[in-house]
């Protein structure tokens, strides 16, 4: 009997967890009052139409928008053929390989950060933008690398030979046959990897410098002055964002079978 | 070039690393024959096939295809087709674009595309189902598809690799006489691996058999089904009772039995048929060991001095019951004389 009235109730609290804090955001972006408060003073809409006011949001949005969508291109055009490499030919040392390509998601991204910048963004002295874009990437890639892999595993090899033998070349064959074929994956990868570079907070903390921020650094920067309800509605309209993505990936893709 | 060198393979080695696979494999196919590649798994028969197709560069050796050597033509300029084991149709596209594909790399377009792609359609019997994609169709239709892909490239030679494995029973005696048709409505040069022997005696015009990388016996289905050349192809096809014979004396462990009978000049073994061996009579004596019904006949499982022994005889015969005693003979005109024994 215990059981039968303690498993709904340790549901509800699990769910409680995961979606409470989305509700008190949402709640509180729509507060009228002048500061970040819940339960909100009033309701309103005056904050989130506030958030697309603020210029330095607009142009660390616009940083996060470049990093996001060039970083997931960029690692999938070096992901993609790495996967294919390491799961049609014997790759001398492939596990090495592998391990090594989902190390950013192992290390924690403070490490990721602290290294790039001592021993990257430092010494070479690049720019903030670049250094920004090449840690992003390194971060995408590990996703790219596994959820092609996982298409490509599913995918048999023989259709490649069999468009070479119907006159295809190496090279077109991966082109015609293959890559349509794991567009899925490719998709899949693009969308996880859009929604990790876009909400990645600890390597963009120590890279981001004068002018060049992302949107979540922006909002922590912003918090610590301003203490307004802005930053709860740009909470909400990011967090609906990438609902909003993953909900069509799923509709239209089926992304949790690559995931 | 003469017609029955059409495909030549001379001195052909193949090999995988250090691990050779095929060494110096002679062998000519005649224009517009049906010919089976048959042995166990590991004998070197997808290999030769491989090789044939250019997916596997040989170590060594010549192909020659027609007069033309293309021992070094890749793959994709080979006017070889290949029907895989797994079909191996493109996922993505739909029956018709699938058949199309090769044409299309060719530059085919238009009516000229449609008109052959069809035709190639017609020719496998998948007349309709052109707008469905691979996932939704049987075993048999998907392979149907694959034959027509590679048909209409009007390949010199067409290879097939296990073409009926993955169906089942029924849909395989289907495939079997609509492969033959297709064989002989088009006159393409066919070659099949297979490791089932029925299928290459109910198909082929002529069968190779093989045995770790080395051709072990070339004929007609008739050849190899009644006078196999050696204890290998005797077993392979259903010879079940084979023996070594030394000095025209029967061979079984460390003894020799005399069979008083006269064997060809130069023979290695006798093989009997289960069918052949007379039970009820005859010198020898052996015990019952199992025996099961089959229809028309009955099987024997005998223990004898000469070894394990399977007979077989007409069902409506008195039954010979689990563990006693029956005699049996074995008569040299009934056996296969085997040229080669245990590889000598």
């Amino acid at each position: 009997m215990t059981s039968r009235l303690f498993s709904p109730l340790v549901l509800i609290l699990v769910l409680a967890f995961l979606i409470g804090p989305f509700a008190i955001i949402i709640a509180a972006s729509l507060s009228a009052g002048e500061t970040l408060a819940f339960p909100p003073q009033g309701l309103s809409l005056r904050w989130v139409f506030k958030v697309f006011e603020i210029e330095s949001f607009r142009q660390s949005f616009g940083i996060s928008l470049f990093l996001a969508i060039g970083g997931t291109l960029m690692a999938l055009i070096l992901g993609v053929p790495a996967s294919y490499a390491l799961s049609r030919y014997k790759v001398p040392g492939a596990e090495t390989i592998r391990t090594i390509v989902s190390s950013p998601i192992i290390v924690p991204g403070i490490i990721v950060g602290l290294a790039l910048l001592r021993y990257f963004v430092v010494p070479f002295n690049t720019g903030i933008l670049f250094a920004l874009f090449i840690a992003h990437t390194a971060l995408i890639l590990p996703y790219a690398v596994r959820v092609v892999s996982a298409s490509l595993t599913n995918l048999r090899s023989d259709i490649e030979e069999a468009a070479v033998l119907l006159g295809s070349s190496r090279v077109g064959a991966f082109f015609r046959v293959v890559l349509p074929n794991i567009r899925g994956g490719i998709l899949a990868a693009f969308i996880l990897g859009f929604v990790t570079s876009f909400n990645q907070v600890p390597v963009s903390l120590f890279l981001s410098g004068p002018g060049i921020r992302t949107l979540p650094i922006d909002m922590l920067a912003y918090m610590e002055i301003t203490y307004d309800p802005s930053v709860a509605a740009l909470s909400a309209l990011l967090a609906f964002m990438s609902l909003g993505i993953v909900f069509l990936a799923e509709r239209f893709l089926g992304f949790s079978r690559y995931v | 070039m003469s017609d029955s060198r059409f495909l030549s393979l001379e001195k052909l080695t193949l090999s995988y690393g250090k691990n050779v696979a095929v060494p110096e494999m002679d062998l000519d196919i005649g224009k517009g024959e049906l010919v089976a590649l048959l042995g166990p798994s590991g004998c070197g028969k997808t290999t030769t096939m491989r090789a044939i197709a250019g997916l596997l560069s040989p170590s060594s050796g010549t192909i020659r295809l027609d007069g033309t050597d293309i021992t070094r033509t890749p793959a994709n300029k080979r006017p070889v087709g290949l029907v895989f084991q797994s079909y191996a149709l493109f996922p993505h596209l739909n029956v018709y674009e699938n058949v199309a594909f090769g044409l299309r790399l060719m530059g085919v377009k238009g009516k000229d595309l449609e008109d052959r792609v069809n035709q190639g359609l017609k020719t496998v019997g998948l007349g309709k189902f052109t707008t469905r994609k691979p996932a939704e169709l049987s075993g048999g239709q998907q392979q149907r598809v694959s034959l027509a892909r590679s048909m209409v490239m009007e390949p010199k030679v067409l290879l097939l690799d296990e073409p009926l494995s993955n169906l089942d029973a029924r849909l395989r005696l289907e495939m079997r006489t609509e492969l033959q048709r297709v064989q002989k409505e088009s006159g393409v040069t066919m070659i099949f691996v297979t490791h089932d022997q029925v299928e290459a005696l109910a198909m082929a015009d002529r069968i190779i058999v093989m045995k770790d990388g080395l051709i072990e016996q070339i004929g007609t289905p008739e050849d190899i089904y009644n006078h196999p050349v050696s204890d290998f192809v005797a077993d392979f096809v259903g010879f079940e009772n084979v023996f070594a014979l030394e000095n025209g004396m029967l061979k079984t462990g460390s003894q020799y039995i005399d069979l008083h009978g006269n064997v060809p000049p130069g023979t290695k073994g006798l093989a009997w048929r289960p069918g052949t061996i007379t039970l009820g009579t005859g010198p020898h004596q052996g015990l019952v060991r199992g025996t099961s019904f089959a229809g028309g006949t009955r099987e024997y499982l005998l223990d004898t001095p000469l070894g394990q022994i399977k007979a077989e005889c007409d069902a409506t015969l008195p039954i010979h019951s689990f563990g006693s005693t029956v005699a049996f003979d074995l008569q040299v005109e009934k056996a296969a004389p085997l040229a080669r024994f245990g590889g000598m």
